[in-house]
């Protein structure tokens, strides 16, 4: 019972880190038809942007409280200057080539910015723990949870919730629904296809960013975490459905889910389940549980 | 088979072996390394003909480099020629399993399954701790039907066996290109249902090609392992295979021979960087990945293809 519990709460919590960098991902690919590799390197940035933010506040003995917002703000800037960057300085020139081409032109991004981490932050680790230790902890009966992970959750389903109602009922997510299911049709209908696109892109990588700076307090920002999240986003959105929001959600729940399952009864199993629930997810929904049909055009 | 391609090719391979001998052991050893990566490649650019690009190639390499470790290791076997044949066999064979699945799919839901299959690969041997986890483990120097050199010798014996292997692969890979099945790949590219409404099955043909693509990795992960003389997880990483398919792009799939140039001038670009830039080798190769693609789209090959184009061309189009 004590252990279905522990993989219930673990797994959750890791399914909100999940969904928080599967969602940037899968909404860029949904409305560009672009399956970003530099999404890592947005994660890596929020990661790093915050542990400096938490380095810059927490050195002045400012009120605890308000050195997460500081951090979360600091990662969302970085990621805006980024996404950017990124939209209008190098993605435009490419839109229209070959998706796989243009998944090879970020995996070009990815391995500059892997660089330009080095160079802005140098290659020693940073700690943001202050957060996590502020937090403190919960009893839950024999269990021990981390309030941190509970916000971490919380937050997530709150991202969760505020992207359903931006894209069900606000003006710009109707526009983005449309821009989604036919993006030829939309512009001869008049919407500004170029300005959602630089707004979609900068919103993912926020949202990038985002997951890095709720995930910073949790582990140690050093080089290489970009490379790891994202092919664990790559299974979430796959297993969701590439291009789903509500997709990206049950993806992460699952994989979460799992993984925690996994750590629990068979630690040696840990790395390859995520992959496995991908693959055979896969085997029975080739396109992911979360897919419109596509027609065969001839 | 005595084209003048072939002729020129099989004198490129001698007089590569020849320089070989006036090189230095670490250039040696790099080119044996830049050779073997080679052979991956040469597989990639089958596929990627009939639009498929693979992100997780690493996979057959990694089979085909723990093979020849583990035979080495636990199964006393050191000869470079059973362990070459063994490592490519698995490879095909781990291929030709995961082909079912893979054959059916397309674009970018075919990169992201193959990229999940050699990140199932890397997830047991990372866990697996008799394999040495993410360490890995030594591989034993081989030796060859009986001649066993040591030192320098085994470096400049290995590289004149990978040339041999590499020239074996491009003549059959060259010829395979010219048969029917491999002339498919660009109508299959273009527009596989016309294919189909031709009466030829486009699953099997993928599958195929995987299988050769795959065996090819398995070859070129078995040689590099003897050259290394180590294994770790990390050959089947995704940034492996993120490296193989930057050769493809980088050599274009335009000829059997801008796989070798292009994986020749990858290692030199590589090398040439972490020793001039190390903290920004990365970005180098970044930077080449991005002017490649936006002024070189067809690769390094079509550098050849343009030149003689200026030149009026009468020759017919092959019909096959």
């Amino acid at each position: 019972m004590l252990t279905a519990f522990a993989i219930l709460t673990d797994g959750l919590a890791y399914a909100a880190y999940l969904f928080m960098v599967a969602v940037g991902l899968t909404l860029i690919f949904g409305v560009m038809k672009i399956l970003n590799v530099a999404h890592g390197s947005f994660y890596a940035f929020g990661a790093y942007g915050a542990a400096m933010a938490a380095g810059i506040y927490y050195d002045r003995g400012l009120p605890e409280a308000g050195g997460f917002l500081f951090m979360i703000l600091m990662a969302m800037a970085i990621g805006l200057v980024l996404g950017l960057i990124l939209e209008r300085g190098i993605l435009r020139f490419v839109y229209g080539k070959d998706e796989v081409i243009i998944v090879l032109v970020t995996y070009a991004v990815f391995l500059i910015l892997e660089d330009v981490i080095v160079f802005i932050w140098g290659p020693q680790s940073y700690a943001a723990y202050q957060p996590m230790v502020w937090a403190g902890n919960i009893e839950i009966g024999d269990l021990i949870l981390s309030n941190y992970d509970i916000l971490l959750v919380a937050i997530a389903a709150g991202l969760a919730l505020f992207a359903y109602w931006a894209l069900k009922f606000t003006r710009y997510g109707r526009l983005l629904t449309v821009v989604i299911f036919d993006r030829e049709t939309a512009a001869a209908f008049g919407i500004n296809v170029t300005v959602v696109y630089t707004v979609t892109f900068i919103i993912g990588a926020m949202l990038g960013a985002l997951g890095g700076a709720m995930m910073a307090p949790k582990i140690s920002v050093t080089l290489g975490i970009g490379v790891e999240v994202i092919v664990l986003a790559f299974a979430v959105v796959a297993v969701g459905g590439m291009g789903s929001i509500e997709g990206a959600l049950v993806g992460a729940l699952i994989v979460g889910i799992c993984r925690a399952a996994a750590v629990h009864l068979m630690p040696q199993i840990e790395l390859f389940v995520i992959y496995a629930v991908m693959a055979l997810v896969l085997v029975f929904r080739p396109y992911g549980l979360f897919t419109r049909a596509q027609p065969r055009k001839i | 088979m005595l084209s003048r391609a072939n002729l020129i090719g099989a004198l490129l391979f001698l007089a590569a072996g020849v320089v070989g001998l006036f090189l230095p052991p670490w250039l040696v050893s790099l080119l044996t390394i830049a050779f073997a990566n080679a052979l991956v490649v040469l597989g990639l650019i089958i596929l990627w003909r009939a639009g498929l690009v693979p992100f997780g190639q690493a996979l057959y390499y990694c089979s085909g480099a723990y093979t020849v470790a583990l035979l080495a290791r636990w199964g006393g076997i050191g000869d470079a020629f059973v362990l070459l044949i063994a490592g490519g066999l698995v490879a095909g064979v781990v291929a030709f399993l995961t082909g079912f699945l893979l054959a059916r799919y397309r674009e970018i839901f075919f990169a992201m399954l193959s990229l999940a299959m050699s990140m199932i690969l890397y997830g047991v041997l990372v866990k697996t701790e008799t394999l040495g986890s993410t360490d890995g483990f030594g591989v034993d120097p081989p030796h060859f039907l009986g001649y066993a050199p040591h030192g320098d010798t085994l470096g400049f014996t290995l590289y004149w066996f990978v040339l041999l292997v590499c020239a074996i692969a491009a003549l059959v890979i060259g010829a395979y290109f010219k048969s029917v099945a491999g002339a498919l790949a660009v109508p299959i590219r273009d527009n596989e249902i016309r294919v189909e409404f031709l009466g030829i099955s486009v699953t099997r043909l993928i599958h195929m090609k995987l299988v050769i693509a795959g065996t090819l990795a398995g070859v070129g992960g078995a040689l590099a392992a003897m050259t290394i003389g180590h294994v770790d997880p990390n050959m089947a990483y995704w940034t492996t295979s993120g490296g193989f398919v930057f050769v493809t792009i980088l050599a274009g799939a335009g000829s059997v021979a801008a796989a070798f140039v292009g994986s020749l001038v990858f290692e030199i670009v590589r090398s040439f960087a972490f020793a001039v830039l190390p903290g920004f080798w990365q970005m180098t190769l970044g930077i080449v990945l991005l002017l490649t693609i936006l002024f070189l789209p067809e690769g390094l090959g079509s550098l050849a293809t343009r030149f003689r184009r200026r030149k009026p061309d009468t020759k017919p189009v092959a019909t096959s």
